[in-house]
């Protein structure tokens, strides 16, 4: 039996894990872990500017792999700083491994210096956690905390360290479990076979029947089952804003993105659908708008991993619990003699509609002689990565239109913050991304205000060299917010300009990066040109967009699906 | 509607204040609670009375389901089961008419007296919620009620229906 610190033992657990990756930032309570650290090259560590920045991109790196983000901070200040990455892993069920330091265990409770309950802070937006109370039990705390955080619907896990158990003096044996199972979790993968002939009845009986995906399908890895599942109905498939990619952008069965800002196809289709196949998707309020309203004619059968998703917002007529890979896999099984050719004969009625909305073209805009239009931004990035970078969001008007003007032909591709929309995530994520892919090319979209959430991250890509291209649409303002203010408020643009913005070219480039600022549309593409071609260190485009653009399509508050905003003056 | 949900889990630290969490962080209402360990002592039982429709009763349970401490949900009153409270309940008395009238009280409800002291009766009832209630509004009108002390419902399914690990 090997006998060793718990320093030690927190550093031997994360290699035994895998762990390629610790994002983090020193502090009290883990100097001892860190001293560990530092004996080892096998578990690299990067050094932050600030703790949210660690959990977005151990976020931003999971999110890219499917392998669990770690993050390591000290307690009080160090922990709490993580938090709203904590949450914005958990709304989008990204597997992450948060350990956090903490006050000696003889003085929890007394108000010590730097002493926060962690546990207590991160309880509602964690999947679970641990406060390790045994030098012994950190073994085990830690390979749960990994089996935990990538099993079944996977999310963040906190393990809260007191100082005194890792300390480097005291030795203890060291055993990492062969086995962590366990009897009160046990994620259910296979959908139940009843529901799965119920479910391949309703799809084949279908007349206008719609696949609706979600993230759960990425997390599954379900990609190419869901298009062969796709292919052999012959049905429309739209994605969700965190299924982007799980089915191909370019795909011609795809209608596109829906909800709130979804096209005009993709939320007609499902307005009209009279079975509609969710997978992995959580009929979110930004996809359904008005549930009273919701797809009048459509037969549900929602798949989802947790049970708890299902029926939570609109009742499923079929409910299948299982992960969307095996259940897609039970589908297919049950479809093997579904001829396709019939299949297309079924819906061609269905598809001449579809194409009639489609005709409508609702991502149509017009881009003027001078001023640069966000959409056209969004274009010239795909033309010069070719479609195949990349692409970390933040949030505001400049992620809807990445998601709807950049086409995802493969999952992983498109890294956003969904489910919380957290500003400030899409630097960090980006990073995250190109720690785990050194060689790819790594894209954040951001805006003027949202940039500034974690700007201070440019100086940890100069010191690890993260070669990001940083495409800033700065609209001089909280553009989303603007754009709400316009359509609900009488223009009354409160609080969402931004006065002394900064000279984001200098900033760029005296954190020792590249800085391009762009404002006329016939330099856009020789500047995107050179941005591209420094493949070596991290460019920022800022580039003045029309600061008076909205998003559109949009969806009309409590209307229905398909009650929509096509421009300031079109409405459906 | 009233509800009586029954939830076995791990007996680890934090996990009440998980279940509890899920309680207040959607607004669910929690009439009461019973916590303890079964026979088997790494394991808790709890008992939540809640009043929820049959929508939010389906949420409640699977929201608790999904805790990774929590074994096994039920909710209880979907079927025949039995259900009991227990109330302890201390009781001033000054006058010896009202001391007999506390006496024939506690023998027609079958509660038991616990303590007596010069000046108090302290009572121990057994029962359903309704019963309890009904014992302390007629202790109330025979004698000024100090303090009392409810355990909240505990409650098992009847015949081989039964929350097991
Ligand atoms: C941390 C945080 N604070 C506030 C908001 C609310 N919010 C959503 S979009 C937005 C404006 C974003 O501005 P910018 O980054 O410039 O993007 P734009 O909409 O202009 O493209 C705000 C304030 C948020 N999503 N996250
Ligand atoms: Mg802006």
């Amino acid at each position: 039996m090997r006998m060793m610190s718990g320093a030690a033992m927190v550093v031997e657990a994360l290699k035994e894990v895998g762990v390629s990756h610790v994002f983090g930032y020193p502090g009290g309570a883990v100097l001892d872990i860190y001293d560990a650290l530092f004996a080892q090259d096998d578990v690299k560590h990067i050094l932050v500017r600030h703790e949210q920045g660690a959990a977005h991109m151990a976020d931003g790196y999971a999110r890219a792999t499917g392998r669990t983000g770690t993050v390591l901070v000290t307690s009080g200040p160090g922990a709490t700083n993580t938090l709203t990455g904590i949450a914005t892993a958990y709304m989008d069920s990204v597997p992450m491994v948060v350990l956090s330091g903490q006050v000696p265990s003889m003085h929890i409770g007394e108000d010590a210096f730097q002493e926060t309950d962690m546990v207590g802070c991160s309880r509602p937006i964690v999947k679970h956690s641990f406060l390790v109370k045994k030098t012994t039990d950190i073994p085990m705390a830690i390979a749960k905390a990994y089996y935990i955080a990538n099993t079944g619907r996977p999310g963040p896990v906190v393990v809260d360290l007191p100082k005194d158990l890792v300390n480097v003096q005291d030795k203890h044996p060291y055993v990492f479990p062969d086995d962590v199972t366990m009897r009160s979790y046990n994620p259910t993968v296979k959908g139940h076979s009843k529901q799965i002939t119920k479910a391949v009845a309703c799809m084949l009986s279908a007349k206008r029947p719609v696949i609706y995906v979600g993230g759960g399908a990425i997390i599954a890895e379900a990609d190419g089952l869901v298009t062969q599942l796709a292919e052999k109905l012959n049905a429309p498939v739209t994605c969700t804003l965190m299924g982007l990619g799980a089915f191909s952008g370019v795909h011609e069965q795809f209608v596109g993105m829906l909800g709130m800002h979804g096209l005009l196809e993709a939320n007609k289709s499902m307005h009209n659908a009279d079975c509609i196949v969710a997978l992995g998707a959580r009929f979110d309020d930004r996809v359904t708008n008005n549930v009273d309203k919701f797809c009048p004619h459509a037969d549900i059968i929602h798949v989802d991993i947790d049970p708890a998703s299902i029926s939570k917002i609109l009742k499923a007529h079929i409910p299948v619990v299982g992960s969307v890979d095996v259940v897609c896999k039970q589908f297919l099984d049950r479809m093997e003699d579904v001829d396709t050719e019939a299949q297309k004969e079924k819906l061609k009625d269905w598809w001449a509609q579809i194409n009639e909305w489609r005709a409508r073209k609702c991502l149509d805009y017009k881009q003027g002689a001078e001023v640069i239009k966000p959409q056209r931004v969004i274009e010239a990035v795909y033309k010069h990565t070719k479609g195949d970078a990349y692409i970390s969001s933040d949030v505001g008007q400049h992620q809807m239109f990445a998601a709807l003007y950049y086409p995802f032909a493969k999952p992983r591709r498109w890294i956003n913050s969904g489910g919380l929309g957290t500003m400030g995530f899409g630097l960090p994520a980006a990073m995250g991304v190109q720690f785990a892919f050194p060689d790819a090319c790594s894209v954040v979209i951001t805006g003027d205000g949202s940039i500034q959430m974690n700007i201070q991250e440019l100086s940890t890509c100069l010191q690890y060299n993260l070669p990001i291209k940083v495409i800033s649409l700065n609209n001089r303002a909280l553009g989303m917010v603007r754009q709400w203010q316009d359509m609900n408020y009488k223009g009354r643009h409160s609080c969402s300009y931004m006065d002394s913005m900064p000279d984001f070219v200098k900033l760029a480039e005296a954190y020792g990066h590249i800085g391009i600022q762009v404002d006329k549309l016939d330099q856009l593409d020789e500047a995107m040109e050179r941005c591209f071609a420094e493949k070596n260190r991290l460019v920022f485009m800022d580039i003045l967009v029309d600061q008076n653009e909205h998003v559109y399509p949009m969806q009309i508050k409590y209307g229905a699906m398909d009650d929509i905003r096509l421009s300031k003056t079109e409405r459906t | 509607m009233r509800r009586i949900i029954s939830v076995l889990m791990e007996n680890a630290p934090g996990s009440l204040s998980r279940i509890a969490g899920v309680f207040s962080q959607r607004g669910y209402n929690v009439d009461s609670l019973c916590v303890a360990p079964t026979s088997d002592d790494s394991l808790s039982r709890l008992t939540i009375i809640t009043q929820a429709d049959d929508k939010v009763t389906e949420q409640i349970t699977k929201q608790v389901n999904k805790l990774i401490d929590v074994l096994r949900v039920a909710e209880l009153s979907e079927a025949p089961h039995v259900e009991r409270e227990l109330m302890l309940i201390k009781v001033a008395t000054r006058t010896e008419i009202a001391r007999a009238e506390v006496n024939r009280n506690v023998d027609i409800f079958r509660a038991r007296i616990l303590d007596v002291t010069a000046q108090h009766y302290t009572i121990e009832i057994t029962g359903t919620s309704d019963k309890l209630s009904a014992f302390a509004h007629v202790m109330g009108h025979c004698a000024d009620i100090t303090e009392s002390a409810r355990t909240g419902v505990c409650s098992l399914s009847r015949g081989d229906r039964a929350l097991r690990p």
